[in-house]
C-alpha cells in the first residue's frame, strides 16, 4: 500500500507565538519549531497500517528549509522517505494555496492513502482534508478516531459530538485522524540513526510546474488587514475557601444571573 | 440589500441555536437566505421567521444525510452561481468548516474560519475578526478572492431576534457521483444524559487532573446539571480515560465560548486555555494559588474542590427552590 503522511511543522504551542509586523505571517523566528502534534498520530496510523498491509510510507511536508527537523523525526518513527516542497514564494500561502500545492504533490507520488491530522495548532482551520479530498477527487474520511481497511475498501469511525458515525468508501482516499486513534511510538535510538539515510526529494515550486503568482501572500484568497495582542483580561476576585467558598461562588453566580 | 446565505444547522426538526446566531450576523451585512438540507424546513421555519430569514432555500434529498459533507458543498456551490451573494456563513463546527473547506475548492473563493464578529470595511467589504494562538491575538482578515466563506465560532454572537418572511423556495441540485464517495452507514450516539451540545451549550462546567478519577466526575455532572451546562474536560482527563475524548476542551479538542465557564481543579496549561480563553465569564476552583488558570478568572476559589463544589451545588439548589 501506497501510503503518504502530511506532516507540518508549527511553532510550538508552549512558546510565546507572533505574528510579523512587516506583513502579518507567522514569525517563525519567535518561536521554537516542533512537529504539529496530531501528526505524530497520523504517522503512528501510517505505520500501523503499513505493518498490516506492506507497502511503503512516504511523508510530505511543505514549509521552510528548518521544517527538514520535523521530516527526520517523522522518519525517525519509521517511515522509509520523504518529499519537502520548500519555496521563498509559498511564504503566507492560505488554506486554499497550501491544498493546491500539495494536490500537486501527491499527483506526482501518487497514494492508495493521504493521512494526516485533522488540525494544525497554529492555523487550527480544520479544512486541510475536506480540500484535498475536494481536489483529488476521492473519498473524504476525516475526523477518524479508528480506520480499518483491506487494500480496497475503508471504513471509519468519524467522531462527532454526540459520538461517532461510521464512513464507508473505496481507496485511494483522504484520511484525517484525532487524537483518540492510536498512542503514537518514540522514535528509537536506531530510528534516529536510519533516518539520516534514509531519501528526502527536495521540490520547489518549478518543479511542480507552478510558478511564484501561484503561491504565497499575492495568491492567497485571504488576506490579514490587522492584527492586535489581546488585552489582558481585567483581574478577577480570587477568595480562599474558608469553609464557605463555594456560598460564596453561588453568590458570584447569582451576582452575575447565572442561578 | 445585498442576499447572504446562511447554511441551517439543524436535526430534522428543530434549528440549532448557532443557527440563529448566524442569521442575527448576516442581518447587520445583508438579507439572510437560509439554505436547508434534507427534510422538516417546514418545522423549523418559524423559529427562522422569527431571526429574520428572508429566504428558505430547501434542497430536501436523502444525499445530505447519506454522505459527508460533500453534497452539502455540491449544494451551496450551486446556489452561489445562481444566486451571487455576497457571503456564504456557515457554522465552525468541525463539519462546517470542512463543508466551507470544500465549497472554497469548488468556487475558488477565500475561506475563514473561526470567526468571531464580522465588520465591514471602507469599501463595502467584509473583514473577519479571529482569536488566534489560543486567544493571545486577535486578526482581522479579509477575503479577496470569489465569494467570501465565513465559518463562524458558535456562541460568538448573542442572537437577536426579528422578524423575516422565511419564504420557502424548493432548490433541487442533482449530486454527482463524485460527491458521494464517503457513504454514512451508521451512527453511534455516546450516553450523555439530556445535557447541551459543549460548542453550544451556554454554560460549560468542565473537570481535570484535580478530579483524580473518572468516577469523581460524577460531581462534575452533579454540577453542570444543577446549571443545565454541559460538561468538558482537560485533556489531563480525557488522556487519563476519565472521561470521553469528544468533550476535550483545548488545542486538540474543543474551542467553547459559553457565557460562563467554569474550570474544575484544572490547572490551565496553554493547551487547555487555546480552548475557553473567550469565554464571557470565567469561574475557577483549584487548590493551587498558583494555577495559571486563576490569571484568567472572574471568579475563582483556592480550594479543595470535594468541599468547594458539593456547596456550591447544594447553594445552587437553595436559590432554584426559593
Amino acid at each position: 500500500m501506497n501510503i503518504v503522511v502530511l506532516v507540518k511543522q508549527v511553532p510550538d504551542t508552549w512558546s510565546e507565538r507572533r505574528l510579523r509586523a512587516d506583513d502579518s505571517t507567522l514569525d517563525r523566528d519567535a518561536a521554537d519549531a516542533v512537529i504539529n502534534e496530531l501528526d505524530d498520530y497520523a504517522i503512528e496510523e501510517g505505520l500501523r497500517l503499513q505493518e498490516a498491509h506492506g507497502g511503503e510510507v512516504t511523508i510530505v511536508s511543505m514549509g521552510p528549509q528548518k521544517a527538514a527537523d520535523a521530516i527526520r523525526k517523522a522518519l525517525s518513527m519509521g517511515a522509509d522517505k520523504a518529499v519537502h516542497v520548500t519555496d521563498e514564494a509559498l511564504r503566507g500561502s492560505d488554506g486554499l494555496v497550501t491544498s493546491a500545492v500539495l494536490a500537486s504533490v501527491l499527483g506526482r507520488t501518487g497514494f492508495d492513502l493521504v493521512i494526516l491530522g485533522s488540525e494544525s495548532t497554529d492555523a487550527r482551520m480544520g479544512t486541510l482534508a475536506a480540500m484535498l479530498a475536494e481536489r483529488l477527487g476521492v473519498p473524504q474520511m476525516s475526523f477518524a478516531s479508528k480506520v480499518e481497511t483491506d487494500g480496497s475498501k475503508i471504513t471509519i469511525h468519524r467522531q462527532a459530538d454526540y459520538g461517532y458515525d461510521t464512513v464507508e468508501g473505496a481507496l485511494p482516499a483522504v484520511v484525517s485522524v484525532v487524537e483518540k486513534i492510536n498512542e503514537p511510538r518514540y522514535p528509537s535510538f536506531k530510528g534516529i540513526m536510519a533516518a539520516k539515510k534514509k531519501p528526502v526529494e527536495t521540490l520547489s515550486l518549478a518543479d511542480l510546474g507552478m510558478d511564484a503568482s501561484q503561491a504565497g501572500l499575492a495568491a492567497s484568497a485571504t488576506q490579514v488587514v490587522s492584527f492586535a495582542n489581546r488585552p489582558p483580561r481585567a483581574a478577577g476576585t480570587i477568595v480562599t475557601d474558608e469553609g464557605d467558598g463555594g456560598a460564596k461562588a453561588a453568590e458570584f453566580l447569582a451576582s452575575r444571573k447565572f442561578i | 440589500m445585498a442576499e447572504i446565505l446562511v447554511l441551517a444547522e439543524h436535526d430534522g426538526e428543530t434549528v440549532k441555536k448557532v443557527t440563529t446566531e448566524l442569521l442575527t450576523l448576516a442581518r447587520v451585512h445583508g438579507e439572510p437566505s437560509v439554505v436547508w438540507t434534507g427534510d422538516g424546513a417546514e418545522g423549523g421555519r418559524d423559529r427562522l421567521a422569527e431571526f429574520g430569514a428572508a429566504k428558505v432555500y430547501v434542497a430536501d434529498s436523502p444525499d445530505y444525510a447519506d454522505y459527508v459533507v460533500a453534497p452539502k458543498a455540491e449544494l451551496l456551490a450551486h446556489l452561489v452561481t445562481v444566486k451571487a451573494p455576497a457571503a456564504v456563513l456557515i457554522a465552525a463546527t468541525s463539519e462546517g468548516r470542512e463543508i466551507a473547506g470544500r465549497l472554497a475548492v469548488k468556487t475558488g473563493s477565500g475561506v475563514l474560519t473561526d470567526v468571531i464578529g464580522l465588520a465591514a470595511d471602507d469599501a463595502g467589504g467584509l473583514v473577519g475578526e479571529q482569536s488566534i494562538f489560543g486567544g493571545a491575538i486577535t486578526v482581522q482578515s479579509r477575503v479577496r478572492t470569489g465569494t467570501p466563506i465565513i465559518a463562524v465560532r458558535p456562541n460568538a454572537v448573542t442572537p437577536v431576534p426579528a422578524a423575516g418572511p422565511a419564504e420557502i423556495e424548493p432548490v433541487q441540485v442533482e449530486i454527482p457521483a463524485s460527491a458521494k464517495t464517503a457513504r454514512l452507514t451508521g451512527k453511534v450516539v455516546a450516553e450523555r444524559g439530556e445535557r447541551p451540545e459543549l460548542t453550544e451549550a451556554s454554560i460549560v462546567v468542565s473537570g481535570g487532573r484535580g478530579l483524580g478519577s473518572g468516577e469523581h466526575f460524577a460531581l462534575i455532572e452533579q454540577l453542570a446539571d444543577s446549571l443545565g451546562a454541559a460538561v468538558g474536560a482537560s485533556r489531563a482527563a480525557t488522556d487519563a480515560g476519565w472521561y470521553p475524548h469528544q468533550f476535550q476542551v483545548g488545542q486538540t479538542g474543543k474551542t467553547v465560548s459559553p457565557q460562563l465557564y467554569m474550570a474544575i481543579g484544572i490547572s490551565g496549561a496553554i493547551q487547555h486555555r487555546a480552548g475557553m480563553q473567550t469565554s464571557k465569564t470565567i469561574m475557577v476552583v483549584n487548590k493551587d494559588p498558583e494555577a495559571p488558570i486563576f490569571e484568567l478568572a472572574d471568579f475563582g476559589v483556592v480550594g479543595d474542590l470535594f468541599k468547594v463544589v458539593p456547596q456550591l451545588i447544594e447553594e445552587i439548589g437553595k436559590r432554584a427552590e426559593g
